[in-house]
C-alpha cells in the first residue's frame, strides 16, 4: 500500500542490458512537492533509472508507481495521460531541429489539442519569460542558440503544460558556473511556482545542492544513501563523502589506469 | 565450447535482429491505419519523396530509354529487326527498368536522408523526448514517412515511364532517322495495361521498403555520429538489396505465367 503523499515510489527495480546489470533492486520514495535530485558517478545507472520511471525503459524486475498506480507496461492511452503530467529537461535539451523555439515550447501542448498559430505563440513568448529570455528568442531555431539558451528553451517547453511532475537529466551539464546557477535558480523557482513533485540526476555537487530538498546517492545500482540536502556534506557514509568531495581515493573505484 | 557458444550467441543475436525487424514492421503497419494522423508531415514527405525526387529520377529515365534505343538499334539491326525497338524499349521501361532505376536512386536519396534524420533524432534524445510529450514516435515519425514512400513511388515512376519512352523517341527519331507516327504508333500498339500496372506495383513496395527501411535503421541507431553513418550505410544497401529481390518476386508473380 502507498503512502498517500508520496508520488513515486520504486521497489525492487532492476535492469540489466544482456549481461551488465545495471539497476540492482533500487529503493525510493518521491514525496508530492518534494525536490529529490539522485546523485552518482557517471555510468552508474541514473539515466537508466529516470528513462525506466519514464516508461523509456521497461524494468525487469520491481515495481514503479506514479500517484499510486502502476507506470510499467501501461498501454499508450494510458501512457499518454500519464505523460500529460510529465514535464522533462533533457541533458542536452533535445529540442527538434526541424522547427522553431516557439514551436519546440508549444509542442506537448498542441499534441493535446490542436492550439491557432498565434495562441501558441503567445504561449510560447510566457514560458520564455519565466526563463529568462526575451520574445525575439521565439523565432530562432535551435541551431542559432547557445548552450545556455538551449537548456532554457528546454525547460521552457518542460514547464509549458504545468506539469505535476518534472524530471530534470543533468540540468547543468556542459555550462559554466554562472549559467549553471542561472538553471539552478530558475529549477528551483518553477517547481515553486509549479509546485510540482521534481526528479533531478546530476554529478554537479553545486546543482544538487541548489535544488534539492533530499538527496539520494545511486551506486552499482542501489540506493545507497539518502538525506536532507544539508546532511550530504556532513553525511558518515564512505561513498558519499568521496564523490562529494570528489577525491580519486576512496572505497569507489573508478574504471581509471592511474599513473 | 568456445567455437559453439560464439556460434549460439550470433545465431541468437540475428534471431532477435529478425523478431525486432517484424515487431517494427508490424507497428508501422498498424499505425498507417490507426488515427490519429498528421496530415502535414505526410504532405511534407509527398513533396520530399516525390516532388523534389523529379530531377534524378527524370534524368535517370531520359537517359536510360536514350542508351535503350541505341545499345537495341546496334543489336536488332543484325537481324532486320529495328523495328521491335520501340516494342523493347516501351516494355523495358514500363516493366523493369523505370521502377527499378528509380527505386535505386530513391532509396540512395531519400532512404539515406531518413535514416540520418530519425538517427539523428534517436542518438540527440529528440525521439525520448517526442514519447514525453505523449507523441507516439510510430504515429509521428514512422507512419508518415511509410505512408508517403508507398504513394510517392508509384507516382513517380509514372513519371519516369513517359519520360522514359520519351528518351527512346528521340534518339530513334532525331538520330536513328524512323519516321515518328510510326514510332509511336508501335509505342502504343505493343503496351499493355498490365506492363505499366506491374511496374506501378513494383513501385509502390519499393517505396514501402525504401521508408521502412530508412525509418527501420534509423529508430535503432546508436552510438553517436558513427551509429548514424552506419544506419544510413545499412540504409540505403538493405534498401537497395531487397528492391533487387521484390521485383523478381513481382515479375515472377505476374508474368511468370505468360508468353
Amino acid at each position: 500500500m502507498i503512502e498517500t503523499n508520496s508520488k513515486i515510489v520504486l521497489q525492487g527495480v532492476k535492469k540489466a542490458f544482456g549481461l551488465k546489470s545495471v539497476l540492482n533492486g533500487v529503493n525510493l520514495k518521491i514525496g508530492r512537492g518534494e525536490s529529490l535530485v539522485v546523485i552518482g558517478g557517471s555510468g552508474t545507472g541514473k539515466s537508466v533509472l529516470l528513462k525506466n520511471i519514464l516508461g523509456l525503459l521497461t524494468p525487469d524486475e520491481g515495481s514503479i508507481e506514479i500517484d499510486g498506480s502502476s507506470v510499467v507496461d501501461l498501454a499508450w492511452k494510458e501512457r499518454e495521460t500519464l505523460l500529460r503530467k510529465v514535464g522533462m529537461l533533457f541533458q542536452n535539451a533535445a529540442l527538434f531541429d526541424s522547427m522553431s523555439v516557439w514551436q519546440n515550447i508549444t509542442f506537448g501542448l498542441a499534441a493535446q489539442k490542436p492550439i491557432p498559430e498565434n495562441e501558441a505563440l503567445e504561449i510560447a513568448i510566457l514560458k520564455l519569460a519565466a526563463v529568462g529570455l526575451n520574445a525575439d528568442v521565439a523565432r530562432l531555431t535551435p541551431a542559432e542558440l547557445s548552450g545556455g539558451m538551449r537548456k532554457r528553451v528546454g525547460l521552457a517547453r518542460a514547464i509549458a503544460g504545468n506539469p505535476e511532475i518534472l524530471f530534470f537529466d543533468e540540468p547543468t551539464t556542459g555550462l559554466d558556473p554562472i549559467m549553471s546557477d542561472v538553471i539552478n535558480e530558475l529549477i528551483v523557482s518553477c517547481v515553486k511556482e509549479l509546485g510540482a513533485t521534481a526528479l533531478s540526476i546530476t554529478h554537479d555537487m553545486a546543482s544538487a545542492k541548489k535544488i534539492a530538498d533530499r538527496i539520494a546517492m545511486l551506486h552499482c545500482g542501489e540506493i545507497i544513501w539518502t538525506g536532507s540536502a544539508d546532511q550530504i556534506f556532513n553525511s558518515s557514509n564512505k561513498y558519499v563523502e568521496q564523490f562529494v568531495k570528489g577525491r580519486a581515493e576512496g572505497p569507489i573505484h573508478t574504471e581509471v589506469l592511474l599513473p | 565450447m568456445a567455437p559453439l557458444s560464439t556460434i549460439g550467441r550470433s545465431v541468437l543475436t540475428f534471431l532477435r535482429a529478425i523478431g525486432q525487424f517484424f515487431i517494427f514492421v508490424t507497428r508501422s503497419i498498424i499505425h498507417c491505419v490507426i488515427p490519429p494522423f498528421y496530415p502535414r508531415i505526410f504532405v511534407r514527405q509527398i513533396i520530399e519523396i516525390g516532388y523534389l525526387s523529379l530531377p534524378v529520377v527524370g534524368l535517370t529515365a531520359i537517359f536510360t530509354g536514350m542508351v535503350l534505343a541505341l545499345q537495341s538499334f546496334t543489336g536488332f539491326s543484325r537481324f532486320n529487326a529495328e523495328g521491335a525497338i520501340a516494342n523493347v524499349v516501351v516494355l523495358s521501361v514500363t516493366r523493369e527498368l523505370a521502377p527499378v532505376l528509380a527505386g535505386l536512386m530513391v532509396a540512395g536519396r531519400i532512404g539515406a536522408a531518413m535514416a540520418a534524420e530519425i538517427g539523428t533524432m534517436r542518438v540527440t534524445e529528440q525521439i525520448d523526448a517526442l514519447t514525453v510529450m505523449s507523441t507516439n514516435p510510430f504515429k509521428y515519425l514512422i507512419a508518415p514517412r511509410v505512408l508517403a514512400g508507398t504513394i510517392a513511388l508509384p507516382c513517380l515512376v509514372l513519371i519516369a515511364d513517359i519520360i522514359g519512352v520519351m528518351g527512346g523517341y528521340i534518339v530513334s527519331v532525331y538520330k536513328l532517322g524512323f519516321n515518328p507516327a510510326n514510332y509511336l504508333h508501335k509505342t502504343w500498339e505493343f503496351l499493355q495495361p498490365i506492363d505499366v500496372i506491374s511496374g506501378l506495383v513494383k513501385a509502390s513496395a519499393f517505396g514501402f521498403i525504401i521508408s521502412l527501411m530508412g525509418c527501420y535503421h534509423g529508430y535503432t541507431s546508436k552510438g553517436g555520429a558513427r551509429g548514424v553513418g552506419k544506419a544510413t550505410t545499412s540504409a540505403v544497401v538493405s534498401a537497395s538489396i531487397l528492391i533487387l529481390g521484390i521485383n523478381y518476386i513481382v515479375t515472377e508473380i505476374f508474368f511468370a505465367g505468360s508468353k
